[in-house]
């Protein structure tokens, strides 16, 4: 079997306050996008009366209501949905040594949509926050069993038992779902457009619902970056250097779980931004999974943001999922990286 | 089989201000190199020396940026590759076979220049395929599905392994062949197996050029040996000559000694390492 | 003489042929379960007809029942034959991919046909509902074609390698999925729910028309597939060795993606995304006859050939009288397979 694990050119050592200071300008840009994403939309606002709605609220405006409720907490979605998936990203890539392993991989997304087209169909299920704990459900579920079936291979949770294992549930999982959707035009209706992944129609509450997961998550993840450096160096190899890498997989797919979980029941399967965030990362600074791991938290939720700000602006009033914006702005760089940058 | 050039003296393989490259970066630059025929040339130096992709360069899996190769005074960029391999047969370095199949597969696989869409199977093709069998010693074993030949090649052991890639090379019938490192994972014994197997292949009149890690071991089998570095020939002639103390300071950036090896007389290099300088190891500092 | 080869030669003319000795058994194996299948598949339905009815009517023999010709022969023969032959072309297409890409997890979906081909008809049948129908195949095809062209043309770099093919195919499978995704989530819900049936594969309603549109396809693709069955030999040992041998790799590969792409065309055309014959076939047929290309390739697509119309006899009674599409049951039927494989290889 071919090794697909390209090698991109331009990487390398650089130095750590090089690094931080990468760190310090994509913290701004952040914030930049953030504004940019609380202040444009269907509804024309000025920046000052952006300003003034965050930080000295007037219950009267229209304008004021429009940000606090809406741009706001969708703002907030998008950061936290983007850092997650590029994090679970770039920690089920260190952990599979697989570049082409997102963190649909372990089968979570589509594990979560079909928990939720399921409780649509069997139980007329219909509000957000009710999907979201089927999404958990689902995700968790379905991640747990391509682990247990990976663990069934041979030489237990290597990589390529994992891929195969996480491909084929999801081959699987993805029939029953359209299966159920061929079936019934009723719950076709009604998911479709989360199963194309949103952030439209969040609110604070929703995101107070996942935010312990998602933090929990957060804190696995960047806990473990220096244990996922020395295993993305090979089993043997971080075996050799004393790490029980079983009890790393174990928790780095724990960690997947709580972050793809948490995003995708707030925003429906986007799967996009874990796949090509930890590449592009890798590009800028190398293999270390310290750095890799803030570098793809800040920029997958810049690139969610300006994703979420295209798909609200193309066809305004009216927008497109973000989960199908992020694709199309996307793959014309991940083919233009593989053209020039791999050897 | 008809052979275009019986002249021995004749060179049939040479470099021209070869410059291979790979992307944007060029490993080997203006080299001239003239293969002589029905010898044993090794390829010898450090790591990125570039005697690797001279090999693929002279084997025309890589494309010259400027120069060229020439077989018998033809480029080989102009003449059919098909043509090319009935004459040049190569094997790169650990190749890799699709699970399952068998030996006799493989080497069966080597007759492909010589087959076209009809004629998939001739008598030829077969009796090749048995020399080649019989030669690196495949029909050893019991008779029937448990001898070497119908075993499946992911089943043997590396030194079989690499006998049965040769044997798809000799299947091809040409009588120049090109390895990259042939000994490459194997142990002493299958080593000197392998090694002896290409001078069984060069006493029948095969001209052979392969890049050999192991200084003494190019020594012992070489007629020809050529030192790189940098992507230019530093030295070539016989290893007597080539192998010197100043020759491995220059090219490998290493002392050493060199000294007759007792079982062939050819030069056996002993390196000196930083803790045994004047023979005595530096007590200092203990 | 190897004791497992099966060689043809004459003495007279240049021609000459081998085989491993289990291929034509196999062969012979796989052609009756399939008759048997087909007979089954034909005979059942909302009307039955007895399996030596069916026999006999398509003999063209008397059965004493009138109505049974018709159904035979005009609604169900055509139907199942379409199984047959999209099976039969996803099982070569894949067969070829995975010995190019030297990838078993490689499949034609890799190379952009079914994104390309979902992409067309998808527009066709949401964003233009007003055309006919009958243009859908052609839409499909040309779709599949123009994806895997680009997909060809951008992953060559001073020649193609497999790696940066897969990478890139990926990337257009993202790229035209996204947009097949907007169109089923804005389309009209009625029109989203035909794509997806033909997004899921399905030979509900074919005809003698698209068994006639079908075998020009076969007749050529699986020929030209048999001649070159030494050439993806070559490839699968590696660019190196294959150009070691003497195989012009470039235009070799070149030629045998379009061999591929037209065949999975033609299916994907016919059928919709059928999913996973073109990936689990091969891999099948491989535990069969072993993974020389000459055996391999007209064993895998009996193989195919028989899992689709087993897949759409299983759709069509699982849930009787609600219809399955058959490109579900091969998935469903495909997964648990993989696991079974991968639990298997542990021994």
């Amino acid at each position: 079997m071919v090794q697909l694990r390209p090698r991109w050119a331009g990487q390398g050592g650089r130095s750590p306050s090089l690094l931080f200071l990468g760190l310090v300008i994509g913290a701004i840009l952040l914030i930049l996008c953030l504004f940019a994403s609380i202040g444009l939309g269907a509804a024309e606002i000025t920046p000052s009366e952006v300003g003034q709605a965050l930080f000295a609220f007037d219950e009267t405006s229209t304008e004021h209501l429009i940000i606090r409720t809406v741009r706001l907490p969708r703002s907030l979605i998008a950061v936290l949905v983007g850092s997650g998936m590029a994090i679970a990203g770039a920690i089920m890539q260190g952990l599979t040594g697989n570049p082409l392993a997102s963190p649909s991989i372990l089968g979570v997304s589509t594990g979560a949509a079909f928990a939720v087209v399921l409780a649509t169909f069997v139980l007329g299920v219909s509000s957000l926050s009710v999907y979201a704990w089927f999404a958990l459900a689902g995700g968790a579920i379905t991640a747990g069993l391509v682990y247990l079936f990976a663990a069934l291979g041979p030489g237990g949770v290597t990589p390529l038992n994992l891929t195969l294992a996480g491909t084929v549930f999801s081959t699987l999982i993805a029939t029953l779902t359209s299966g159920i959707l061929v079936l019934n035009q009723q719950t076709l209706e009604q998911v479709r457009f989360w199963l194309a992944g949103s952030l439209a129609g969040g609110d604070l509450a929703l995101v107070q619902q996942v935010i312990p997961y998602l933090l929990l998550g957060f804190l696995l993840a960047l806990g473990l970056g220096r244990q996922v450096t020395t295993l993305s160096l090979g089993e043997s190899v971080a075996k050799g250097l004393g790490q029980n890498t079983a009890w790393i997989k174990v928790l780095g797919a724990i960690s997947v779980v709580l972050l793809v979980g948490g995003s995708v029941s707030i925003a429906g399967p986007i799967g996009f931004v874990g796949l090509i965030v930890p590449h592009f990362v890798r590009f800028l600074v190398g293999v270390d999974y310290r750095w890799i791991l803030p570098y793809a938290a800040i920029l997958g939720a810049v690139m969610l943001l300006l994703a979420d700000i295209c798909a609200r602006l193309v066809i305004r009033p009216q927008e497109l999922p973000v989960g199908l914006v992020m694709p199309l702005l996307g793959a014309p760089f991940f083919i233009y990286l593989i053209r020039t940058r791999m050897r | 089989m008809p052979q275009p050039t019986p002249d021995r003296s004749h060179a049939r393989l040479e470099a021209q201000r070869l410059t291979l490259g790979y992307d944007r970066e060029i490993v080997v630059r203006e080299l001239n190199l003239v293969i002589p025929t029905g010898k044993i040339t090794v390829l010898v130096g450090p790591n990125g020396c570039g005697k690797s992709t001279l090999l693929k360069g002279l084997g025309r899996l890589l494309q010259p940026r400027s120069g060229a190769v020439y077989l018998d005074g033809r480029a080989i960029a102009q003449q059919s590759t098909k043509a090319i391999a009935r004459q040049l047969g190569l094997l790169p370095q650990s190749p890799t076979a699709p699970e399952g199949l068998t030996v006799r597969e493989l080497v069966a696989q080597g007759r492909y220049p010589y087959q076209t869409w009809l004629q998939q199977w001739s008598k030829a093709d077969e009796a090749a395929v048995e020399r080649a069998l019989r030669m690196t010693g495949m029909k050893e074993g019991d008779a029937g599905d448990a001898s070497l030949e119908n075993r499946p090649l992911d089943s043997l052991s590396g030194g079989q392994r690499q006998r049965a890639w040769i044997a798809m090379t000799l299947a091809q019938e040409t009588d120049i062949l090109l390895l990259d490192e042939p000994t490459t994972f194997l142990d002493l014994a299958h080593q000197v197996e392998v090694l002896d197997l290409l001078i069984d292949l060069n006493q029948t009149g095969c001209t052979i050029v392969m890049v050999l890690h192991d200084l003494n071991q190019a020594c012992r089998y070489a007629d020809y040996l050529v030192a790189l570095r940098e992507g230019h020939v530093f030295a070539q002639g016989i290893p007597n000559e080539v192998m010197t103390e100043a020759m491995v300071r220059e090219v490998f950036g290493l002392e050493s000694r060199i000294v007759r090896d007792p079982i062939t007389g050819t030069p056996l290099c002993l390196p000196i390492s930083r803790w045994y300088e004047g023979h005595h190891r530096v007590a200092e500092g203990f | 003489m190897a004791p497992n080869w099966l060689v043809m030669r004459s003495n007279q003319i240049p021609v000459s042929f081998r085989l491993h000795q289990r291929v034509p058994k196999m062969l012979l194996l796989l052609g009756s379960l399939i008759l048997v299948v087909l007979v089954l598949s034909v005979s059942y339905g909302e009307y039955p007809v007895p399996p030596l009815d069916v026999v006999w009517t398509v003999l063209g023999l008397e059965t004493g029942n009138p109505d049974y010709a018709f159904i035979v022969n005009t609604l169900r023969l055509p139907r199942v034959l379409v199984a047959l032959l999209v099976g039969m072309a996803l099982a070569i297409a894949g067969t070829i991919t995975q010995g190019i890409l030297r990838n078993p997890l490689a499949a034609p979906d890799i190379i952009g046909i079914n994104a390309g081909a979902a992409l067309a008809a998808v527009t066709l049948i949401i964003a233009l509902p007003g055309v006919s129908v009958s243009i859908l195949p052609i839409a499909a095809f040309v779709g599949g074609f123009t994806v895997f062209t680009l997909i060809y043309l951008l992953a060559w770099n001073r020649g193609s390698s497999p790696l940066r093919l897969v990478l890139v195919g990926i990337g257009f499978s993202l790229m035209t999925g996204a947009i097949t995704n907007i169109l089923v989530t804005f389309g009209d819900i009625y029109d989203v729910s035909q794509a997806l049936v033909w997004l899921a594969g399905s030979v509900y309603g074919r005809s003698w028309d698209e068994v006639g549109a079908l075998l020009p396809w076969l007749g050529a693709g699986i020929p030209a597939a048999m001649l070159m069955a030494r050439d993806l030999n070559a490839l699968s040992l590696g660019d190196d060795l294959a150009r070691g041998i003497g195989s012009p790799v470039e235009w070799r590969r070149g030629l045998l993606l379009v061999i591929s792409v037209a065949l999975a065309g033609a299916a994907v055309a016919t059928a919709g995304t059928v999913g996973f014959v073109g990936f689990i076939a091969p891999h099948i047929a491989r535990r069969l006859v072993g993974p020389t290309h000459e055996g391999l390739l007209p064993t895998a697509a009996l193989t195919g050939g028989l899992l689709v119309v087993l897949a759409d006899l299983v759709g069509r009674t699982l849930f009787a009288p609600i219809e399955l599409p058959c490109g579900l049951v091969t998935s469903a039927l495909g997964a648990p397979y993989f696991l079974y494989l991968l639990i298997q290889r542990r021994q």
